[in-house]
């Protein structure tokens, strides 16, 4: 009876103080089932505030096995559970409740989305870690053979991830049983599961003892790479590179090699992409010696390859794969096998091997040094730089830096400076529009005496180009000049002909001016803002056209931070005033815009004095007050 | 026991006939597809209203020796819809053009539909149990005082009448120009292709925002277009090898180890032509409107306007068998033309051990060939002559005055009642056809 009344009044008090708690968690668990998704999802995402809320025993005996019979739901919601589950130890009691996680991850390992089941699979791999050796035998080993021996190919593939988990922590016995249901996966009937097992063969290599991996791993490796399915076969190459490494250098040759080689040679093209894209993993994995014997011709095929995947892939490589030769015989070995190959890649007839090699092919100066660079490279650059391709030229444009290091600057100049002026005057917009950006780089790299002797008058040609988005750009190349050359150098070069731009008899291009002036003021600095910038703005305010007269209104607003005080009242403010009386409604907007920009909080005082409002201008104070 | 029964005539009888049966048939019930799934157990039909109707075989009787299951409504749902593309002013059909099943992966059914332009991947599920218990509500809805909850309730699944759910898991879109023909999924379970007019595209089945275009017959000028893609498949067991057909009655076989862009074919399957047969409509009954390989991999079927080409695919030259499927057709095709019956696309497909193949024909006749050599036999898929568990009738089509009780005059035959559309059950005797809004559902007779 005692305890009874006692119960009671346990209930009746956590019910008054529980009332604000237990409402939102209430709502919480009632929108893990809710037909909005999105609701649904939020609730997920707050699985841990409704697990401390039941308490350790019913997450496990309730909200657990809930959880384990939601997989209907949309993939998002599943990928969200599957991820929070793999931090839920805590909440279902610790690492000695760990296990009780397995049912809901389990199924989820199931379902057919590859992301929710990846995700499943990290979360086991995360919680396999907080098995205590015995519960990993008990509880967590035997979910893994559940899964490899699954009716369908899903709980297979999963199962592929979890065994380099378990592997270094149970008994001998349960060792020789995961060696065995991997061997089993190996050799699966559906390729996703043959592919899965593929993809994680390295990295079970790795937990295996030496001895396995000579013994088990290699049988497996060379049926997978040469399996019927080149999309299996692909994957062993990734494989191969974890095996190398792991194998000493003298059972290279007989476990290895041979199957690498006929990796490089498949039938199938995109075996041999894969080869190509990992070559620089491959060739530290196998050491110098068989790099000089092996990798080399294989390289060379490679960068000949048919396919113009293959080569671009190779392409791509060709400056790692030159820098990671031992250094005894690299030079003779890029000069004698690497370079013939390049030559001919410079002209090959795909565009995307072209532009990959030409992404890499100038960091081959600094491996080669100064007189190869002139003599074998140099030609090479050059018919990049005239490639028909723009991208190729770009990329050979972008990386001139390492090429200036080896050679400087006046050498390459002359043979580059008419391959710019070349692109910079192309007849197609986006071609000029990607050289511009690449000026401030280009600046950066060639200096400001080469900039001003060669370049300046493009970016200058660029502010009256007839397409707005190169104009816009060249507005914001020159901002970026400065930033890189400086407000001297601006105020010397630039200010002048940008301001020079403002008595053009077109309107665009006198807007131009405004927008540099935009542009620049902030790098120029307060005085050739204020000294040089303004009056001429202040003077295009009386411009025929309304659509440079609100411009200056804009241009003034930004500039006005810049500007000293003295001169924005003095100057600035009549000149807004006066265009907020323009009879254009966009200029008489602008300019309020302006004024309730420039001389919001600091001047705000002032302002109340000093103006008699119109009714035009009260809705812009209030718009004011939000900002404060 | 019935081991070398190939020389004897199999015997078909009727089955189940889906569909309403009058003549006032509204154009969205016209069937447009029929495909069984890998094991046989669902059938799916697509329309032209853009519905998927699902069938799955009773599982009961299978185990009664004289009859297989009979398939009933399994799921129905509407695969796509009319759209408008406004950048060409086209309107898009909701019509399915093809449907093809992905092998089973999980407890869930998974199968690609396609329209014109749009291919979608569709899951079929089921449920069986539903989560009960709210804290803040009753179960019909009305909200309860929230002071009166002190505890916290878990909802609990309870088991509910199964409900098998259709939902559409991935969309395809935007990568064809031209009328989707086919779509094929291929032996990696990865990835399929989708083939239309002028191009080939290859797709994983995971991503939607990009697809591979793998074979572009397109000329750079169009008024040399001599030539469209009218058919494509994936080989079976080899991942690396899909054909396609075409107008000019050619087949190409590519390999995609050979290169990332299979414009060059490795194979090129074409009969030479017999110029003394040749007339205006040569190229136009030669145009290739449908190709399958056969299980094994080893053949490749092809049907145009009246013969079944099977070859083998090891010789390019000229097919192993050839099999006339409506010869007396040849004289009428002038009138074919007119009607514009001659472009019908009939589709063919393979029995389960390979040994026979199947094909529609007009006035809902049917045409099954056994590959042992025995001639071809012409049924009709008709409920009014036909009782179930009776064998077929096969019949005869003369060109003369006289007939016999199984005869029927050429000019007797209704153009408009076509089998376009069939499948194969993979592992059993048990056929689908598609007459214009009728499914029907044969099955050998069992002895």
């Amino acid at each position: 009876m005692r305890g009874r009344a006692g119960n009671s009044v346990e209930a009746e008090m956590a019910g008054a103080e529980g009332e604000d708690s237990l409402y939102p968690i209430a709502v919480l668990i009632d929108e893990l089932r809710n037909e909005d998704v999105q609701l649904r999802l939020n609730s997920i995402k707050k699985l841990s505030t409704i697990a401390l809320a039941l308490g350790v025993e019913r997450t496990r005996t309730e909200l657990i096995p809930f959880l384990t019979d939601t997989i209907y739901d949309e993939d998002e919601v599943l990928l969200a559970l599957a991820e929070q589950l793999g931090n839920f130890t805590m909440l279902v009691g610790g690492p000695e409740y760990v296990h009780c996680l397995l049912p809901p991850l389990e199924s989820l390992a199931t379902v057919e989305e590859t992301v929710v089941r990846d995700k499943a699979v990290e979360s086991l791999r995360k919680i396999s870690q907080e098995h205590s050796p015995v519960d990993l035998e008990v509880h967590f080993e035997p979910l893994v053979k559940r899964l490899a021996s699954g009716d369908w190919f899903t709980s297979r593939t999963s199962a592929c991830g979890l065994f380099s988990v378990c592997y270094p922590r149970v008994s001998n016995t349960v060792k020789a049983e995961i060696r065995q249901h991997f061997r089993t996966l190996c050799s699966d009937e559906t390729p996703m599961v043959r592919r899965a097992a593929a993809s994680k063969l390295g990295e079970f290599a790795k937990v295996l003892e030496l001895d396995y991996v000579k013994s088990d791993i290699i049988p497996l490796f060379t049926a997978l790479a040469s399996d019927e399915q080149d999309s299996v076969r692909l994957l062993a190459v990734e494989a191969c590179v974890s095996i190398a490494t792991l194998l000493p250098q003298e059972d290279l040759e007989t476990l290895v090699m041979s199957t690498l080689r006929q990796a490089a040679e498949d039938k199938s093209w995109r075996v041999r992409y894969m080869v190509a894209d990992k070559f620089s993993e491959l060739q530290k994995a196998v050491g110098p010696e068989i790099t000089k014997n092996d990798l080399v011709p294989a390289f060379q095929n490679l960068l000949k390859d048919c396919e113009a995947e293959v080569r671009a892939a190779a392409a791509n490589k060709v400056k790692e794969f030159c820098e990671n030769l031992p250094e005894d015989s690299r030079e003779t070995l890029i000069m004698s096998h690497v370079l013939p190959c390049v030559k001919e890649l410079v002209s090959d007839t795909n565009q995307h091997v072209k532009s990959a090699l030409a992404s890499v092919i100038m960091g081959l100066s600094t491996i080669l040094g100064k007189d190869n660079t002139v003599e074998h490279l140099l030609p090479l650059f050059l018919v990049q730089l005239k490639d028909e391709c723009p991208e190729v030229r770009l990329n050979i444009i972008s990386n001139l830096d390492c090429v200036n290091e080896v050679i400087g600057i006046r050498q390459l100049s002359q043979s580059l400076l008419p391959a710019i002026v070349e692109l910079a005057e192309d007849a197609k917009w986006r071609v000029r529009l990607a050289i511009i950006e690449y000026m401030p780089l280009l600046a950066g790299q060639l200096g400001v005496e080469f900039f001003d002797e060669k370049l300046n008058s493009l970016c200058m040609a660029w502010l009256v180009d007839h397409v707005y988005a190169i104009r816009e750009a060249a507005t914001c190349n020159l901002m970026k000049l400065v930033e890189k050359f400086g407000a001297e150098w601006a105020q010397n070069t630039i200010v002048p002909k940008v301001l020079g731009m403002s008595n053009d008899p077109n309107y665009l291009h006198r807007m131009t001016t405004l927008f540099c002036i935009k542009a620049l003021s902030e790098a120029c600095g307060q005085e050739i803002t204020t000294k040089h910038m303004l009056p001429v703005v202040l003077k295009m305010s009386n411009d025929q056209v309304a659509n440079v007269r609100f411009n200056v209104a804009k241009c003034l607003q930004k500039i006005g931070p810049v500007i000293d005080s003295n001169a924005l009242q003095a100057e600035v403010k009549p000149v807004l005033e006066k265009l907020a009386t323009d009879q254009d409604m966009d200029v008489k907007y602008f300019a309020q815009e302006a004024i309730s920009g420039i001389f919001s909080l600091p001047l705000f005082r002032v302002f109340l004095l000093d103006f008699t409002f119109t009714l035009n201008f009260v809705p812009m104070m209030s718009r004011n007050e939000y900002r404060f | 026991m019935e081991g070398d029964g190939g020389s004897e005539i199999k015997q078909w009888c009727l089955s189940q006939v889906k569909g309403a049966i009058d003549d006032d048939v509204t154009e969205a019930d016209i069937i447009s597809a029929v495909e069984f799934n890998h094991s046989g157990e669902l059938l799916a039909t697509g329309d032209r209203g853009g519905r998927i109707v699902i069938f799955q075989q009773e599982q009961e009787s299978k185990t009664l020796a004289h009859s297989r299951g009979e398939y009933n409504v399994y799921s129905t749902f509407q695969s796509h819809e009319p759209e408008f593309d406004y950048l060409k002013s086209l309107e898009i059909e909701e019509k399915i053009n093809k449907i093809r099943w992905l092998p089973q992966k999980n407890a869930a059914h998974f199968l690609l539909s396609t329209n014109d332009k749009t291919i979608k991947l569709w899951k079929i599920s089921e449920r069986d149990k539903r989560p009960e218990g709210y804290n803040l509500k009753e179960e019909d809805g009305r909200y309860k005082d929230p002071t009166s909850v002190t505890t916290l309730r878990v909802p609990v699944f309870q088991p509910m009448d199964l409900m098998v759910e259709a939902s559409p898991r991935r969309v395809y879109a935007n990568a064809h120009t031209y009328h989707i023909n086919s779509i094929s999924v291929n032996s990696d379970n990865e990835t399929y292709l989708s083939a239309d007019d002028l191009r080939i595209n290859l797709w994983h089945l995971d991503f939607t925002d990009r697809s591979f275009n793998i074979v572009d017959i397109k000329p750079t000028n169009m008024e040399e277009l001599t030539e469209v893609i009218t058919a494509s498949e994936f080989h079976p067991l080899q991942c690396n090898t899909f054909v396609y057909g075409s107008s000019k009655g050619s087949v190409r076989l590519c390999d995609m180890r050979a290169a990332a862009l299979c414009d060059q074919h490795s194979k090129l399957f074409e009969e030479p032509e017999d110029p003394s047969a040749r007339s205006f409509f040569s190229e136009i009954i030669s145009s290739v409107s449908d190709v399958k390989f056969s299980h094994s991999g080893r053949y490749m079927m092809t049907r145009d306007y009246l013969t079944i080409k099977i070859w083998d695919l090891n010789m390019e030259s000229q097919p192993v068998e050839t099999y006339q499927v409506h010869e007396y057709l040849r004289s009428k095709l002038c009138s074919l033309y007119e009607n514009d019956c001659i472009f019908d696309k009939f589709e063919c497909c393979w029995s389960h051990d390979d040994s026979e193949v199947m094909t529609g024909s007009y006035n809902n006749f049917f045409r099954m060939f056994g590959r042992d050599g025995q001639a071809g036999v012409t049924l009709e898929a008709s409920w009014e002559s036909s009782s179930p568990r009776c064998p077929l009738r096969p019949w005869r089509v003369c060109a003369g005055s006289r007939r016999k009780e199984d005869e029927i005059g050429v000019d007797c035959l209704d153009f408009s009642r076509k089998i376009l559309h069939t499948s194969w059950h993979p592992q059993d005797g048990i056929i689908a056809m598609a007459t214009v809004n009728n499914l029907y559902i044969f099955q050998e007779k069992l002895n």
